[in-house]
């Protein structure tokens, strides 16, 4: 019997083999994975895991013993090479040739590198997305390091956090105007600059890097794009990532921001599937593609189910998190088109929130320390309901109170 | 080892054991106890971990934190009594026995 092939060991791909199980398919599984561990959590590998609170198996998603004992043949350390589309063939790097009943690609994302014109490939230079990526920075970290960190998005901030966190001297610089820039209103930037510079990281913004360079091969000075040169121990890049899209664009599927699927997670050939990451889909007249682990969960059970014949079209509920020193962050919804921010002071100090609205539409949220206005507001987004905006601002107003301006259903 | 009951909302009973120093919830998690989500992986941002805690283990568990306390005000069914997310409980040996319920619905 073919096997259904699950193509990404990660978030995903490990919800989408659990799901297909739960719902009771029985026949062969296989989740094949470059990385040589079992699926893992990679939110705490920037946080938790890099200040050494956290055991490496606390990181796996499930016991080792969890994919057998279920039956889905977990096949780690191995990439696929190739994807025969109209076969449902893979081709492993090994040689194998895989026949597969249906296959799902949840190939994930893969951080931009600086190039090695750039001094990308000099030693000391990291990025953060995977357990080796995590284990290769983390004796780095030593008191009085000097860490450049290369953009401004809440990867690099995570990453400033701990960095400074632990003594390192923390410089980041960000090419855009403000750091944020590309998934926060000026608001939540202004916010989490005036944070980290409390805890003495140096924020350079509308500062790009122009070059790394080394001695024998290692890093030791930055060039910056104001002509700067700054001496540093080691490099963070965080300037994003591409999704996985290169075994099904080499197959000939089709690529939209993305591998495209339709709402039930089926891309342009039939009998394959993507999810997460690495996967593109309407969403609300559009076509978004998100980097989050709740979607990365929730679009692969959707897409299990659809795979199995029982699917519903998947329904994206948007929300994000960010730990930095003592705060939380917390986001709901997709903030793009929105035209006003509304700030609404917390209940506490130190707690706060920004909400998005396009006209009276509420969009989305960023709350700061403030569970209650982050739980308030994912409720409203997701029941279509939007607050009257000035008594949102206003603190005496309760949260559980607050007028709408949409007409009033039960939430 | 600390041993650990899961009653789940058909009514099932899920015995477990855990070592000190990993959460509730990575415990449910472990033992594959269907219904605790845990979407975020216990940084206290979700509440789909939500359980609730028999009586006589509630004096045990360290009180919970605001943050705690603001998330399980808006979970479904809550129980001021009883409700409590677990990932911030932090397993030690005087929880063996522990037992808890999960609830029908996360959320």
């Amino acid at each position: 019997m073919r096997p259904i092939a699950i193509v990404g060991a990660g978030q995903a791909g490990s919800a989408l083999a659990a799901k297909l199980r739960a719902l009771g398919h029985d026949g062969p599984i296989k989740l094949i994975g470059a990385e040589p561990v079992p699926p893992y959590q990679r939110p705490p590998l920037s946080k938790k895991y890099l200040l050494g609170e956290l055991e490496r198996d606390r990181l796996y998603l499930r016991p080792e013993t969890f994919y057998a004992e279920n039956g889905i043949e977990l096949i780690t350390g191995t990439r696929v090479a190739a994807l025969e589309a109209a076969e449902k063939v893979l081709l492993l790097k090994d040689g194998t040739r895989l026949a597969c009943a249906a296959i799902a690609l949840c190939t994930g994302a893969d951080p931009i590198r600086l190039p090695p014109a750039l001094g990308g490939a000099l030693g000391g230079v990291y990025t953060m997305r995977n357990l080796a990526d995590a284990e290769a920075m983390a004796p780095e970290f030593r008191e009085g390091a000097r860490v450049l960190i290369v953009g401004g998005g809440y990867i690099g901030l995570e990453a400033a956090a701990v960095a400074a966190s632990k003594g390192l001297r923390v410089t980041l610089v960000e090419m855009a105007p403000r750091i944020l820039a590309r998934v926060a209103c000026t608001e939540t930037a202004s916010w989490f600059r005036a944070l980290h510079e409390s805890h003495d990281v140096k924020i350079r913004e509308g500062t790009g890097l122009s070059e790394l360079r080394g001695s024998q091969g290692r890093v030791s000075h930055a060039r910056l794009s104001d002509g700067t040169e700054i001496a540093v121990d080691f490099v963070i890049v965080g300037i994003g990532v591409r999704p996985g899209t290169e075994l099904a664009e080499a197959a000939g599927l089709t690529i939209d921001n993305g591998i495209r699927t339709d709402a039930f997670g089926a891309t342009s050939a039939p009998g394959i599937f993507a999810a997460g990451d690495c996967a593109s889909f309407p969403h609300q007249g559009c076509r978004i593609r998100l980097e989050s682990v709740p979607n990365a969960i929730d679009q692969a059970e959707a897409v299990a189910a659809a795979m199995l014949g029982q699917g519903v079209p998947y329904v994206a509920r948007p929300w994000f998190w960010s730990d930095q020193y003592d705060v939380k962050l917390q986001i709901a919804g997709l903030n793009s088109g929105h035209d006003t921010v509304v700030v609404r002071p917390g209940d506490r100090p130190g707690s706060q929130s920004h909400w998005y609205f396009a006209g009276p539409k509420l969009l989305a949220l960023d709350a700061m320390n403030d569970p209650r206005a982050y739980m308030t507001g994912k409720r409203l987004i997701e029941a279509g309901l939007s607050p009257e905006r000035n008594a949102l601002a206003d603190p005496a107003i309760p949260l559980k109170s607050l007028p709408l301006s949409e007409p009033v259903e039960a939430l | 080892m600390i041993s650990l009951t899961f009653l789940t909302a058909d009514g099932t009973r899920i015995d477990t054991e855990a070592r000190p120093g990993v959460s509730l919830m990575e415990a449910a998690r472990n033992a594959s106890v269907p219904g605790i989500l845990a979407e975020c992986g216990g940084a206290c941002s979700c509440s789909t971990c939500h359980v609730y805690v028999e009586p006589g283990f509630a004096g045990l568990l360290p009180p919970a934190s605001e943050g705690e306390l603001d998330l399980l005000d808006f979970v479904c069914e809550p129980d001021p009594e009883r409700s409590r997310l677990s990932c911030q409980i932090t397993l030690t040996e005087a929880l063996s026995g522990l037992t808890v319920t999960v609830p029908e619905r996360q959320g």
